[in-house]
């Protein structure tokens, strides 16, 4: 058998990429026709509590990506508009969710999560990434209402920490 | 293949001597998925990113030529098939020669040079391969522990035609003595690993009487696109 290339190893972002990064619209994912657009505010926050400035959070779903640097108060933002449920190869539906990647100081790889949708319970019970998590976790990737917005955070460590999967 | 064998190159979440790891590194095991559900779905659509040819040239977006040692960065994006990894957006940043970063975070006493920015990207050619033109990065100090200095290094990020193929990394110069004391290239585990992140000099692709040139080839995670998702 002959030796197949071995994946390069992962590193930290580092705390200065945001002057090389980021682009012009970079927090609006893209939509084709426009419409359905959603607020996503979040903050990132660490073992402590405290907030994560220098991370980057990208979401990405079929054609809409976008990505945003944390600020002094780890908050980043994202307007997009909400995707449509997914069909596996296997039959199952995927509730509406968009695919969460973050980037950190301190991170030396990456983190994968799911953003969910809070008005979609029915599709939410029968998706079949939430049926592998116990409740409580669960419930760390499901946006919430907040005013205008729906509110997502993203809590590296702890307590509460927001379930990351291996892809 | 296991999944072991394919992440034991990669560094863990915690690792202390690295101490920004200490509050952010999860403590849950991350959450395995099915491999059929994700490995090869399509990637993210990264074709927002503007991207111009001028961009590859580091030393070219601005009046002036920056202060340095000019050098060619030059590579092969590939899968673990081996297979070219074509039309990927390839982007980089780096300190300037006197190790200081163009970014308003970096507070290191070294000089920055208006003439160079240290940002740059490009799109995988049919073969998977990239090139820039920039210049040597200083080394730099920074708080991690007494008397700590990073590496020379240049920050490379890559899409890749799966998510998760998503790749952030760091590639080093070979040679400097710095990488053995560095806990962010040390917290790969095995040599090997480390070798990964290591470019070499490569004295076919200088420009005689004008550039060096260093070769990194880069394996992004995953195999052959093969979309089961729809
Ligand atoms: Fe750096």
């Amino acid at each position: 058998m002959s030796e197949r290339p071995r994946p390069t190893p992962s590193q930290t972002v580092g705390p200065f990429f945001g002057f090389a990064l980021p682009f012009t619209g970079d927090v609006d994912a893209v939509r084709p026709d426009g419409t359905g657009t959603l607020r996503i505010e979040g903050q990132v926050l660490d073992g402590a509590g405290e907030p994560v400035p220098d991370s980057l959070v990208e979401v990405w779903h079929a054609s809409q990506f976008a990505r945003c640097r944390t600020d002094v108060e780890g908050a980043f933002h994202f307007n997009l508009a909400k995707p449509a449920a997914l069909r596996l190869l296997d039959g199952r539906v995927r509730a509406p969710h968009m695919n969460v990647t973050v980037f950190a100081r301190g991170l030396l790889r990456h983190l994968e999560t799911f953003l969910y949708f809070p008005d979609e319970s029915e599709a939410n019970s029968t998706d079949p990434v939430l049926e592998l998590l116990d409740p409580n976790l669960r419930a760390t990737l499901i946006a919430r209402p907040d005013g205008q917005v729906l509110r997502f955070d993203i809590r590296l460590q702890g307590e509460s920490e927001t379930a990351f999967f291996a892809l | 293949m296991s999944p072991a064998e394919v992440v034991d190159f990669e560094p863990p979440y915690l690792f202390p001597e690295y101490r920004s790891t200490v509050l952010r590194a999860p403590h849950r095991p991350l959450v395995r998925l099915p491999e059929e559900w994700f490995h090869r779905g399509p990637g993210p659509a990264f074709g927002r990113i503007p991207v111009s040819p001028d961009d590859a040239d580091l030393t070219r977006q601005h009046k002036g030529e920056p202060l340095g040692e000019r050098i060619i960065l030059a590579g092969r994006v590939v899968d673990e098939d081996g297979a070219p990894v074509r039309d990927t957006l390839v982007e980089v940043w780096q300190a300037n020669a006197a190790g200081r970063y163009a970014d308003p975070a970096d507070d290191h006493l070294a000089p920055l040079d208006p003439n160079f920015t240290g940002a740059g990207r490009c799109r995988t050619d049919s073969d998977g391969r990239y090139r820039f033109v920039t210049i040597k990065p200083g080394a730099y100090p920074w708080q991690n522990h007494e008397n700590a200095w990073r590496p020379a290094h240049v920050h490379f990020s890559l899409f890749g035609p799966q998510l998760s193929g998503r790749l952030v990394t760091q590639m080093y110069f070979p040679g400097d003595p710095l990488m053995r004391l560095d806990p962010i290239l040390n917290s790969i585990p095995d040599a090997r690993g480390r070798q990964l992140l290591v470019a070499s000099f490569d004295i076919a692709s200088t420009t005689p009487g004008w550039a060096l040139a260093y070769r990194w080839d880069i394996v992004i995670r995953g195999r052959r696109a093969t979309p089961l998702e729809r």
